[in-house]
């Protein structure tokens, strides 16, 4: 039953809510710190070490390993946040969108350009 | 007395700022979204606004999940951005106007917006891309600035109605501050985007072009959808719609279209920009 707090779900797409926040407050955490450089470094030079020091849960660390977007939102993870660590890794919003929705990077340009037509 | 004399959108995506960085503006991928912004500057140049209001959302630069304000208000005497973690260049420092951003919070205040109040705030790319855009000429540039930044980073978000009633209320506070001054409103991001989930890459242009129509001829349309509805229609972040929809509550119910331009995609975005001159 939808309601103002439980509205129906749109499919595709996590509401980053109380419940996600709290859940992935230690991996959002994480992600805050690399604003920073030397904390990119840090977590560059022992990425393990590093995600132990933030207390990321096991699902948590796994998705980091994986570099993977899907499974960080599951873990609770926010996406402006989640952008730190990917814009570190080299990677824009496109290649994420890519791998999010299983297309080639060129295939997903080519999807967001033919929303103009 | 102090006037608003109108208002502005733009996206604020950050690709824009590395864009602008890289100089690309006769790139053909970017030349069909810069060519929108001469128009833009031209009626800055004619109008000299002095103070900028600049309505944007703090992408995880200032504020973090700790500690989250639904609007927050700069009170500082200059603003700078810093490394958001992918290198975007630090910019020469914003200037402020303390004494107006002080008059906003009294008057939001007495005016029922409880607002967080900041002497100290970074800016990031919500706030320098749109600047950028406007106000290319670092060195020529007189305006000073006042960020409002609104959460639209964790739910829930303000709804679109309690937005506009906030720029009805910013209005309000502008108009009846005592100083001669001229003031533009600037409502950045948006339109319809999403970066996250299986939806990612989600742009309803049909539905961006309908905003850009009644938020100069009927807002109080766009203030019937819900936060939710927006999500469902724009995209999960295409939900900073409600950012325009402050820039548009503190102009008058009549305005004039001086400008518009629209093009997709920017990155993962549909790019709205408007200029709109506020009925004497």
């Amino acid at each position: 039953m939808a309601s103002p707090t439980r509205p129906e779900p749109i499919p595709g797409t996590v509401i980053f809510d109380g419940e996600q926040a709290m859940k992935g407050y230690a991996l959002n955490k994480m992600c805050y710190s690399f604003n920073e450089a030397r904390n990119r470094e840090a977590f560059l030079a022992d990425e393990e070490a590093y995600c132990a020091r933030y207390g990321l849960n096991d699902a948590q660390k796994a998705a980091i390993r994986n570099r993977n977007a899907l499974e960080l939102l599951a873990a609770g993870g926010n996406i402006y946040y989640l952008a730190k660590f990917v814009g570190m890794l080299g990677l824009n919003v496109q290649d994420i969108g890519a791998q999010q929705t299983g297309m080639t990077v060129e295939d997903f340009k080519a999807k967001l350009k033919a929303a103009g037509n | 007395m102090a006037r608003i004399v109108g208002g502005m959108t733009s996206s604020h995506i950050p690709a824009i700022g590395n864009a602008i960085a890289g100089e690309l503006f006769e790139d053909p991928y970017w030349k069909p979204f810069f060519d929108g912004y001469p128009a833009a500057r031209a009626w800055l140049d004619k109008v000299r606004p002095d103070v900028a209001i600049v309505i944007y959302n703090d992408h995880g630069l200032n504020f973090f999940l700790d500690k989250m304000p639904t609007f927050a208000i700069g009170a500082a005497a200059s603003y700078r951005n810093d490394d958001e973690g992918w290198g975007l260049k630090p910019l020469p420092p914003y200037p402020g106007d303390p004494e107006l951003s002080w008059h906003l919070i009294n008057a939001l205040v007495n005016d029922e917006f409880d607002i967080c109040s900041c002497q100290e705030m970074l800016v990031d790319h919500g706030f320098t891309v749109p600047m950028s855009l406007f106000w290319p000429d670092r060195v020529g540039m007189t305006v000073r600035t006042i960020p409002v930044a609104v959460n639209t980073v964790q739910h829930p978000l303000p709804t679109p109605a309690r937005c506009f009633k906030l720029g009805q209320a910013i209005g309000r506070a502008v108009e009846s501050y005592g100083r001669d001054l001229k003031v533009v409103v600037v409502g950045t991001g948006g339109l319809s985007h999403q970066l996250d989930g299986q939806r990612a890459g989600f742009i309803n242009k049909d539905f961006d072009l309908m905003c850009m129509e009644k938020i100069v001829s009927d807002p109080e349309a766009l203030t019937r959808y819900s936060i939710h509805d927006l999500v469902r229609l724009a995209g999960a972040q295409g939900a900073e719609l409600i950012l325009w929809l402050i820039m548009r509550g503190a102009l008058g119910g009549t305005v004039t279209k001086v400008h518009s331009h629209y093009h997709i995609p920017i990155s993962n975005t549909g790019a709205g920009l408007l200029v709109l001159e506020n009925a004497a």
